[in-house]
């Protein structure tokens, strides 16, 4: 325990198991960004997945549609502290996307519209874990919010899910992405509280 | 190599009142490893029971030692802001880790002019960039968006002339009468009146509450900004 702050008492106590350590619950949906919202033309969009063994797999946007959707609903943590439980999505499971791709490839790099990357083990990605998606609550995914479509991986903090996303490029050796070469977790477990470097 | 960030005890030896809802707390932090301005810290408070809270507060004072000062804006129904800005007196200890973020940065050996523009409480790590250019020769423009006079941080420091630094007010709500400029949001207008043309490449910084920072970087790119070159930092409505 820490040095106590004297007379702060803080929330009424209601020790929710969902949420993570370090974490407070919020109802809204703030927005964290570290550019201007890119806006993607859904007639341009597309989305990849490429192996470095050289395959390339793409999606328009309508090929992307047509493919099996999911409606997970899931709690979401971000680094900068807040949670939000019960978020409902629609989109398409990294499973389906990977179902034809072979590859030796452990790590994941995605890629966004606008510049974004992020880091994480193939595992992750994958047996039901990650989705792309394209609609939040019902509506299509607000731009501030990532849309057209973003990657989703809710057991890792938030940043992992990266808005706009473009993308995802297998790699036999672990690459750093955004946040994580400016001094934040290569992991981000919200449940080890894996905020930055060394925690 | 990785080093861990580590919590740290801070005292707190200087309080200021910026205006009616927010405060600058000075703090003497043993140990500080220095930090780069736009950088944050994250807060713990703990209770008496173990309970504990943690929130991000931007840094607003340049690199200066051991000494580290957030201003911190109260939030209605937050729980760790009104206990910093109603309860903390001199003398009181809190923990605090960091510096966190290495990408809201200014670097004062970078060259192009720097444009800053804020919004209510994202002032704050923009003052800590104004604070750090010290001697450097980069020209800065600073678009400060405030609901009304009475919203203003900093106000004896930043109404001092300072070479080098051009300071712009946008007022939404109420505006002094010799403002100049209808109160309103901020409008592609001041961008071209009070910033750099997209032609000097400046880097931009852009921190405020989602709503600002979304029009602001939106008008910014619509004026011919490389997107690249523009730097956000987005306060929740719950930041508190």
């Amino acid at each position: 325990m820490g040095i106590i702050s004297r007379a702060f008492q803080g929330r009424p106590r209601d020790h929710d198991e969902k949420l993570p350590p370090g974490q407070y619950l919020v109802h809204d949906f703030p927005v964290l960004s570290a550019g201007p919202t890119p806006r993607v033309p859904l007639d341009r969009w597309e989305f990849a997945i490429d192996t470095p063994e050289g395959e390339v797999h793409r999606w328009s946007w309508e090929e992307f549609q047509a493919l099996p959707q999911e409606t997970p609903t899931v709690d979401l943590h971000c680094v900068t502290k807040w949670s939000k439980f019960g978020t409902e999505w629609k989109g398409v499971s990294l499973d389906v996307l990977m179902e034809d791709v072979e590859s030796a490839a452990e790590y994941a790099l995605a890629y966004s519209y606008g510049g974004y990357t992020t880091n994480l083990p193939l595992e992750d990605l994958l047996d039901g874990k990650a989705w792309i998606v394209h609609e939040f609550d019902g509506e299509e995914l607000a731009p501030a919010h990532g849309g057209p479509a973003r990657l989703l991986v809710p057991h890792l903090y938030l940043w992992k899910s990266a808005k706009w996303v473009k993308g995802i490029r297998l790699l036999n050796d672990d690459w750093p992405g955004f946040w994580e070469t400016a001094g934040y977790h290569n992991y981000g477990d919200p449940w080890r509280e894996q905020r930055y470097q060394g925690d | 190599m990785i080093k861990r960030l580590t919590w740290r005890v801070a005292t707190v030896t200087e309080i200021r009142q910026e205006t009616p809802t927010a405060r600058t707390l000075v703090f003497d932090v043993p140990g500080w490893p220095g930090h780069l301005p736009g950088q944050h810290v994250d807060v713990k408070l703990t209770a008496d029971d173990g309970y504990s809270a943690q929130r991000s507060y931007s840094i607003a004072n340049g690199d200066d030692g051991e000494r580290v000062e957030l201003t911190v804006q109260q939030v209605g129904d937050g729980e760790v802001s009104p206990y910093l800005t109603e309860v903390l007196e001199v003398g009181d200890q809190i923990e605090l880790r960091g510096p966190v973020g290495g990408w809201f940065v200014w670097r004062p050996h970078s060259s192009p002019p720097v444009l800053l523009i804020g919004g209510g409480s994202g002032i704050v790590p923009l003052m800590a960039m104004i604070r750090s250019r010290g001697k450097s020769d980069t020209p800065f423009r600073l678009l400060y968006s405030l609901r009304d006079p009475g919203q203003l941080y900093y106000a004896g420091e930043l109404e001092k002339v300072m070479a080098g630094v051009e300071v712009a007010y946008l007022y939404t709500r109420t505006a002094p009468p010799d403002a100049g400029r209808a109160p309103g949001r901020i409008r592609a207008a001041d961008l071209v009146a009070y910033g750099w043309p997209p032609e000097t490449a400046p880097d931009v910084f852009v921190c405020g509450p989602t709503g600002f920072v979304e029009a602001a970087a939106d008008l910014l790119t619509e004026l011919g900004h490389d997107p690249a070159k523009i730097k956000t930092e987005r306060f929740g409505p719950t930041g508190g």
